[in-house]
């Protein structure tokens, strides 16, 4: 069940929590991801899906929270990855396609891993239970017949 | 930067650190899941959750206000069609790259850069949303 043992992912996983936990406590504001995307798209496009007010006010607080991720993950790579930089094997058009996807769906959806799984169930929003119940099992279905058809990697 | 945006910064470092540890960065861990082989990914939601719960749930009893300002507010979403329509097609992309959003932008810090595709076609997503939005 789990081959690389459970460490990394308990470390990594209360980790995270951390840090949506501090960034809450602090500021009343939920660390999620995909709304990161749509309130970008509001310094480009006039559109009212993207002018609303929400996404104004939050874009440079979801900006910045962006870049944090990186510079963590670019942190870890640089202190504590054994195998230093690395680059998926996965191919292009399943993380272009796939990309496409996620950002419509998540969008659609209202919330993505982050924000119906982290925040959603951390709220006891049984909404965000139901999303990544579907998510989720949608995902594992998807993710075994593309390896049944034998797309690798 | 205000004291708001520094406490986000200094959040998401740790947020970006923790998935970057867990291996949630590299989608090929991220599909095992997925294809059942290893179920840590649960762990480090379970994990990511059970901690944010307290934040949510039992710091607001003993603190009014956020320490900055604010209000405490849980996340709450309403049932609907559309929200269960994206999740599903949401899943699909999962499923079929290993990329979510959070994991996706944390990734281009362990040099993935082939991960700027997969994030391209996330804003081109998540604009065709709002074209498509009546």
């Amino acid at each position: 069940m789990f081959p690389l043992g459970i460490e990394p992912y308990l470390i990594g996983g209360i980790l995270a929590g951390v840090g949506v936990s501090l960034i809450y406590i602090a500021t009343g504001f939920h660390a999620t991801q995909s709304s990161f995307f749509t309130a970008t798209l509001s310094w480009i496009s006039k559109r009212k899906h993207f002018q609303k007010e929400r996404n104004i006010k939050e874009r440079k607080r979801r900006l910045v929270l962006a870049i944090g991720l990186v510079i963590g993950a670019l942190a870890h790579t640089l202190i504590l990855s054994p195998t230093g930089f690395w680059m998926t094997s996965v191919q292009i058009w399943r993380l272009a396609l796939g990309g496409l996807l996620v950002g419509f769906g998540t969008r659609l959806s209202q919330g993505c891993t982050s924000g119906h799984g982290i925040s959603g169930l951390a709220s006891l929003s049984t909404t965000s239970l139901y999303a990544v119940i579907v998510f989720m099992g949608v995902a594992i279905v998807t993710a075994n017949i593309v390896q049944l058809i034998g797309v690798l990697p | 930067m205000n004291k708001q945006n520094i406490v986000v910064l200094i959040g998401g470092i740790l947020f970006g650190f923790g998935l970057a540890y867990s291996g949630m960065t590299k989608q090929e861990i991220v599909l095992s899941f997925l294809q059942l082989k290893d179920l840590g990914l649960i762990l480090v939601l379970g994990g990511a959750a059970a901690v944010t719960f307290l934040a949510v749930n039992i710091v607001p009893r003993y603190l009014k206000t956020p320490l900055l300002g604010g209000a405490f507010k849980p996340r709450r979403r309403i049932l609907s069609r559309n929200l269960i329509v994206g999740a599903i097609i949401f899943g699909i992309g999962w499923g079929l790259s290993g990329q979510c959003p959070g994991s996706a932008v944390a990734s281009l810090g362990t040099g993935n850069l082939y991960v700027l595709v997969g994030l391209a076609a996330m804003f081109i997503g998540a604009y065709l949303r709002g074209v498509l939005e009546k």
